[in-house]
């Protein structure tokens, strides 16, 4: 099972990082690859369970469900359940810890997921890259200074 | 019940920082606050349960007790067992996270603990800064890449090997120091010099170095015995550190990379140094640059020596010279787990417990008896198959005594003296098979060391070979290096750290 993991350190207070990206209907607002996104069924965006159902800026439309959502431990996980990349059993993790030197936050953000082994290597490489890290560089230039 | 927690992000790949904080006994040698510490009762750095039994540099005695290691999580977790600073049921936790986005670390330093009433905010002070963050900045000053923590964002640096070409900041020369030598002579020809490390021209790279190993044939070097040195210049032939760039061409080594190397030219007695990048190897996860500077030299004379001079088989009878040695000890690890018998012999009763534990089956001392009388008599008179042997002059006759058979006697160093002229008619006796290997010829070409250190680094890695490091000496006290080697003081092996807290730190 392919797995990716990507860190990173965000320049801002981790309530501040948590804050932006604990809403799981909010990618838009932070993600540069996403361009609109809604929860189904009209359910809160926080009630583990839920649905987002949303459009990639080059038109692909993903619906992933929130598996577990933590304040305690900082950390959100989801899985895909529609999406055009190919990928079977995808689950995602996207974690914060405070980095008390500097008042920093670390992220992680890291998935498994099943796929035809010939497109392992091109799918770990354009999920870290373009999805998390690109995710990250976002956060990073957004938060920053404050 | 007070909590702590403190944590941050070192400018350095985190198999580097979990090498130097993994070792439970080792944090003598980086944390400011303490004065000298061992383990208790005989065990390992890294067994469970190990007691580190320390001093810290204000007087106080501690004893800490390892709870958890793992290497996969690469975290860690300790308990105070007795401490004369009232911290009680204190347990604390280490735990470090690779930081993907520039190849950083990130380290978190978290314990929780009681306290007499009145005293929580001072004690947790105490552990905050002078234990957590003065560790924090210590470990920072050694292995960071010179980026003091900020609040500002650090320009996305992935994890894209780089194949050639320097980083621009290293575009002039590197200073350093290094132990010279202007003539042969005694230890007393030490002289710290100041020198620097030339960018690497195609096919070199440029190393800061970490540790460097201390051998026995650094004193031929430096007396003159051997003509590998030419003064003025330092002596040393193996050292572990950091590529700092590489030239062009070089495909196998990156900056930032940990490597290390084991082969002449000499001249590893220095802090920076630039060389051919075919000698250098790259260093796997799990094998630290202490370890790598300390064992590489010997753990590749063990390799070869076992499975290229003689390919050593299950069942066969080997006798092993200085077994409590450098090389010797490694020996005796791997061929017990190669399934030989494995016979010592050394000079006194400590020695052979050392040999012992380090796989000998049975150890012979010096006594009525003969070596090669005592041999027959543990082989019911048959003899040893394979008969390794550094010893020279005073033992060549009686190993040749002592062999099997149709024996293989490997001669490969001569401790004692010259061997001298012999006549090799006398080898009809037993249809003896001689070997005297030549360290170089075996390391000559980057495939070789490849496939020598590939087996190597899987045996140090599955523990069926230990380096032990018994003397450390900053790299500027080399001639004290040299005399304690030469008066036999040493036990295990014996490195020089360039980055003591007076040399250079750039």
């Amino acid at each position: 099972m392919p797995d990716v993991y990507v860190s990173s350190v965000i320049p801002a207070p981790t309530d501040r990082v948590w804050a932006r990206i604990r809403d799981f209907n909010a990618l838009p607002d932070w993600h540069p690859g996403i361009a609109e996104s809604r929860i189904e069924s009209g359910m809160p965006a926080d009630q583990v369970g839920c649905v987002r159902n949303f459009r990639l800026k080059d038109g692909g439309q993903i619906r992933e469900k929130l598996l577990a959502l933590s304040d305690y431990d900082l950390s959100c996980s989801y899985a895909i359940l529609e999406s055009p990349m190919g990928v079977e059993n995808y689950i995602a993790t996207l974690k914060l810890t405070p980095i008390t030197d500097g008042n920093r936050t670390l992220a992680e953000w890291s998935a498994e997921f099943d796929c035809p082994p010939e497109r392992a290597e091109e799918l770990v490489s354009h999920i870290g890259r373009n999805v998390f890290q690109g995710g990250f560089d976002a956060l990073k230039q957004s938060l920053a200074g404050g | 019940m007070v909590k702590v927690q403190r944590s941050t992000v070192i400018d350095a790949p985190v198999a580097e920082v979990w090498a130097i904080l993994r070792d439970f006994n080792g944090h003598d040698r980086w944390h400011p606050a303490v004065a000298r510490s061992r383990v208790d009762g005989g065990l390992r750095s890294e067994q469970v349960g190990a007691v580190r039994n320390f001093s810290l540099t204000g007087g106080e005695h501690l004893r800490e007790q390892l709870l958890t290691l793992s290497d996969k999580e690469r975290h860690l977790r300790y308990a105070i067992v007795e401490s004369e600073i009232p911290l009680h049921n204190y347990v604390a936790e280490v735990k470090l996270k690779p930081v993907t986005d520039g190849d950083r670390t990130f380290w978190s330093w978290s314990s929780r603990f009681e306290t007499p009433p009145g005293q929580e905010d001072e004690l947790a002070e105490l552990v905050a800064k002078d234990v957590y963050e003065a560790g924090f900045e210590a470990i920072r000053q050694r292995l960071g890449r010179g980026e003091r923590a900020s609040a500002t964002a650090r320009p996305a640096q992935r994890q894209t090997p780089v194949a050639s070409s320097a980083p621009a900041a290293s575009g002039g020369a590197l200073p350093g120091i290094a132990m010279t030598i202007a003539r042969h002579g005694g230890p007393e020809e030490f002289r710290r010099t100041e020198i620097s490390a030339a960018p690497p021209g195609p096919g070199q790279v440029r190393l800061r170095q970490s540790a460097v190993g201390v051998n026995f044939i650094d004193v031929y070097c430096r007396s003159g015995y051997f003509d590998l040195l030419t003064p003025p210049g330092p002596p040393g032939m193996e050292a572990a550190g950091t590529v700092v760039d590489v030239g062009p061409g070089v495909t196998h080594l990156r900056p930032g990379q940990r490597a290390a190397y084991a082969c002449p030219p000499v001249g590893a007695y220095a802090s920076v140094r630039t060389l051919d990048a075919a000698l250098v190897i790259p260093l796997p996860e799990g094998i630290d640059l202490e370890t790598a500077a300390a064992g590489l030299l010997k753990g590749i004379s063990a390799e070869f020596l076992l499975h290229r001079v003689h390919k050593l088989q299950a069942g066969e009878t080997a006798l092993i010279y200085a077994p409590a040695g450098g090389v010797g000890r490694i020996l005796c690890q791997w061929a017990k787990h190669l399934g030989a018998r494995v016979i010592g012999a050394t000079s006194s009763e400590e020695k052979a417990r050392i040999a012992r534990a380090a796989g000998a089956q049975h150890v012979i001392l010096p006594g009525p008896k003969s070596l090669e009388e005592q041999v027959m008599e543990l082989t019911e008179g048959r003899g040893a198959d394979v008969i390794y042997d550094a010893v020279g002059r005073d033992s060549f006759a009686h190993s040749l005594g002592a062999l099997a058979p149709c024996g293989h006697l490997i001669s490969f160093g001569q401790a004692s003296g010259d061997i001298g002229s012999w006549d090799i008619g006398s080898l009809a006796e037993r249809s003896v098979t001689l070997s005297r290997p030549n360290y170089g010829h075996y390391t000559d070409t980057p495939e070789k060391i490849a496939a020598i250190t590939e087996r190597l680094f899987d045996a140090l890695a599955r523990r069926i070979v230990t380096v032990e490091i018994d003397q450390r000496y900053p790299l500027t006290e080399a001639a004290a290096a040299h005399r304690a080697l030469e008066a036999r003081e040493t036990t295990g092996s014996t490195i020089l750290i360039p980055d003591s807290p007076q040399g250079e730190t750039a």
